[in-house]
């Protein structure tokens, strides 16, 4: 025998039982999320609020502290910035200007003015008022449609109990990345939307996953007491969650510590909705199941031949 | 589900193959790729602006700028024509879309509603009462947009080649904007400059009959305009309003220097049509002094010291070497239909690119490297059989990427990158089935039948909701974070196949030649 088990074959770990320590954790990490989302707020990045944002690379090590003079001169309003990866690299934003359009363009001339000759620009990025307001409500649409999508798909393959479940899961994920975000000072922008709709997409994966072995179960074990038979398609099915999380995350690691500075944060956004998603499939997904009235015995996914013995033998 | 129908195994090779083969320009350098002989597959991924380096800039054509141009020029035939057959009128002007005038005299409005109508096929005409109300059909209207976008398209186009700018893509996005990316242009100012000038240029007769004083004081002629000069230096001309020749009928127009004063002037050549008004004009006002307007702003104001008959002559404002390129560029190229604002800039410069790509191939290298030893190391010779699907899996995702021409972005990177971590889900969906059916008490054979078959529905359903959210990414994302989607749905087609089939192959070939007692599982 060759290979490993990340856990031992016959696990029976007690999942179900622990199930209110799991919802109260859940409930209070998503308050927490909604509160630091509506108290502290998100960082939006130029992609939802408009704005500047350019990155420059000097021969030495950068003069922050004379940049900032420089460039808080020119009246654009708020100018932030930051070492980025290396003490030569600045990442310069300036908030969105007012008076339209043009007036973003107008800043970026007056920024490479003020910076002088003998400045790499590695990036220069704006996004004026019009193309930040349609993004924002693109990327609200994107993640919209993909939970009702996914909730459809769900509720189409398996029952609405089900769909439910999952999809309550799935909020937990997005909510609690969002309040990760937060509580970080992270930017949110574009990619991180797109982390979000890739972290549901893994985290309802996660969970079909899940569900399928409770599925299996429920049409095999018909007496079977409904949380011991859950608590048992977890950790039937808990090996192979485990595997693909960490192979997952050895991948994302790899890209978060050696994928570059650019996507950093979106990389940690995939890394927590890998972990926040594995979490909420096994502890929350699966015992939510309990509560939402699961039908036994028959259902439209049983076989019919089973529904027609079922009198005969009583 | 031992037996694998012959079909089925040529299928696999063959999409191996093509994959492969798809993928295998990718892996020499690009000039060598493109001497490959044309049967053979050469193309290339193509990156993204952030990958290789380039600016990308959303523009929108200010399409009501036209529609106003349009109605303003109506308003000035209708008093043309309602003079013309003495009709008396008040309110004569521009409404919304509309040109809207009043009739003093109630016997003439039929009349004048008979002169108005015909004087444009294209507009309906509305009245109520004396007020007549003249507007683009709604069919006009839309027309004359479209049309508007499309030479806004084309000038751009004409502007941007002419700066020597490599495979730009220039195309229309939506109703009203154009898509602009300019691979390895990283400093974009110019071009930005270039396409933020309408360059309308038009030469007029200097009103010299009254004074800039007065005009300033608020005190204009009808027949003229009061207009800056274009050096910024906050001189004012008053000229008349009445085109003497129109700019679009230059045919050349380029950079050079005046023999005299060695000072940077742009020559221009008219056509026939241009070269005979100019030539009139001129013979009937030497002595006289006009100007040179472009964009509303007067570039310089001669004297006509004789007649130009030649159909050429020459631009004197105070220009660098660079605004005399400019301006003669503008010129060769065209006017815009509209005034053009950009919304939106994103420009990498070939550094950033550049470490991008580096960084990006490092990160799937080790990325992938882990994995391989994490599933060899818990699934033994399956494992290895998992490993050999996921390398190949990563040829057809860049085959299939070079084959659609797909664009690679950063993200698109991180899309490959997460999913060499989950492309050996299926896989581990599987072994792990068959390790319970083994523990059941299956032989061999059974469990590896009993697992490939109950797993395949959870990994259907699985990739297909995974999918889903890729596809909405596509739908609703731009730029780059399409780039993720992009990969990360190639990527879950592509696993899907190599863990339903091409493992599946390995491992059932694996079992017809040895018959083994147990798994090594």
């Amino acid at each position: 025998m060759l290979g490993f088990n990340l856990i031992p074959a016959n696990i029976n770990l007690r999942f179900i039982s622990k199930k209110k320590a799991f919802f109260a954790f859940s409930a209070l990490l998503v308050l927490a999320s909604v509160g630091l989302f509506t108290i502290k707020g998100l960082s939006y990045g130029i992609d939802f609020k408009g704005g500047l944002m350019i990155e420059v690379r000097t021969p030495e090590a950068a003069p922050i502290a004379d940049m900032r003079k420089r460039l808080s001169g020119l009246g654009l309003g708020e100018v932030a910035l930051q070492e980025f990866g290396q003490p030569s690299d600045v990442l310069i934003r300036i908030q969105r200007q007012d008076g339209g359009e043009k007036a973003q363009q107008a800043a970026v001339v007056k920024v490479k003015e003020a910076l002088g000759p003998g400045i790499e620009y590695r990036r220069t990025e704006f996004v004026g008022p019009k193309v930040s307001d349609e993004l924002f409500w693109d990327g609200v649409l994107a993640v919209s449609y993909a939970i009702l999508a996914i909730m459809a798909y769900i509720w189409f393959r398996f029952e609405w109990q089900f769909g439910l479940g999952a999809v309550i899961a799935l909020l937990h994920d997005v909510l609690t990345t969002i309040g990760i975000f937060a509580l970080l000072g992270l930017e949110f922008n574009l990619s991180t939307v797109a982390a979000i709709l890739t972290i549901a997409g893994y985290s309802i994966n996660d969970t079909v996953v899940v569900y399928d072995r409770v599925r299996e179960n429920l049409r095999k074990f018909k007496k079977m007491p409904l949380a011991e038979l859950l608590n048992n398609s977890i950790n039937q099915t808990l090996s192979r969650t485990l595997m693909t999380s960490v192979s997952t995350l050895l991948a994302l690691f790899s890209l978060y510590f050696l994928g570059g500075e650019v996507i950093r944060d979106f990389s940690f956004a995939m890394i927590w909705g890998v972990i926040i998603g594995t979490y909420s499939s096994i502890c929350l997904a699966v015992p939510l199941l309990l509560h939402l009235n699961v039908r036994r015995g028959g259902g439209p996914q049983a076989e019919p031949s089973k529904e027609a013995a079922a009198p005969a033998s009583p | 589900m031992v037996y694998f129908a012959k079909w089925k195994i040529v299928l696999v090779g063959i999409v191996c193959f093509l994959g492969v083969a798809f993928a295998a320009p990718n892996f020499i350098p690009k000039d060598q790729a493109d001497l490959l002989p044309g049967w053979l597959p050469r193309q290339q991924v193509s990156l993204g602006l952030d990958l290789q380096g380039g600016s990308h800039l959303l523009l929108e054509v200010e399409i009501q700028a036209v529609v106003r141009e349009y109605i303003e020029s109506l308003v000035d035939s209708m008093r043309l024509e309602l003079r013309k057959a003495r009709i008396r009128y008040q309110g004569l002007g521009v409404e919304g879309e509309a040109a809207v005038v009043t009739i003093k005299d109630p016997d003439k409005v039929e009349e004048a509603r008979g002169l108005l109508r015909a004087l444009d096929p294209s507009t309906q005409l509305e009245s109520d009462g004396n007020k007549i109300s003249i507007a683009l059909t709604d069919k006009a209207l839309a027309d004359r947009k479209n049309a508007a976008i499309l030479q806004s398209i084309e000038i751009v186009r004409r502007r941007v080649d002419e700066t020597g700018t490599r495979e730009p893509t220039i195309q229309r996005q939506g109703a009203d904007r154009i898509l602009v990316q300019l691979p390895g242009v990283d400093d974009p100012e110019r071009i930005k400059r270039l396409l933020g000038k309408t360059a309308k240029m038009s030469f007029h007769l200097v009103d010299q009959k009254n004074s800039v004083e007065a005009a300033m004081a608020g005190r204009i002629p009808p027949g003229s305009w009061l207009l800056p000069s274009d050096e910024g230096d906050g001189r004012m001309y008053l000229i008349r309003k009445r085109v003497m020749v129109s700019g679009d009928t230059l045919i050349d127009s380029q950079p050079s220097f005046d023999s005299r004063t060695n000072e940077p002037v742009v020559t221009f050549r008219f056509d026939s049509a241009g070269a005979k008004r100019f030539g009139a004009a001129t013979a009937k006002n030497v002595g006289k002094l006009f100007a040179i307007v472009l964009d509303r702003k007067v570039i310089s104001a001669p004297v006509i010291r004789e007649p130009i008959l030649g159909g050429s002559g020459q631009i004197s404002g105070s220009f660098s070497i660079q605004g005399a390129q400019d301006l003669a560029l503008l010129l060769r190229a065209g006017a815009l239909p509209a005034p053009l604002t950009i919304l939106e800039e994103r420009s990498v410069g070939p550094g950033l690119g550049a470490d991008s790509i580096a960084a990006g191939k490092i990160a799937s290298i080790i990325g992938m490297i882990a994995v391989v030893v994490f599933m060899a190391s818990a699934y033994g010779l399956f494992g290895f059989l998992a490993d050999a699907a996921l390398i190949i899996n990563m040829l057809l995702i860049l085959g299939a990427l070079s084959f659609l021409q797909a664009t690679l972005t950063l993200p698109g990177i991180a899309g490959i990158v997460l999913t060499i971590g989950m492309a050996v889900d299926a896989n581990v969906l599987v072994f792990e089935r068959i390790r319970e059916e083994v523990r059941a008490g299956r032989t061999p054979i059974s469990a590896i039948d009993a697992g490939y078959s109950r797993a395949f529905t959870t990994i259907i359903d699985a990739n297909l909701t995974t999918l889903i959210a890729a596809l909405l990414l596509y739908a609703f994302g731009s730029g780059p974070v399409r780039g993720f989607a992009v990969t990360l749905s190639i990527g879950i087609v592509t696993s899907m196949f190599t863990a339903i089939m091409l493992t599946r192959l390995f491992v059932v070939t694996w079992l017809r030649r040895t018959k083994p007692d147990s798994l090594p599982l």
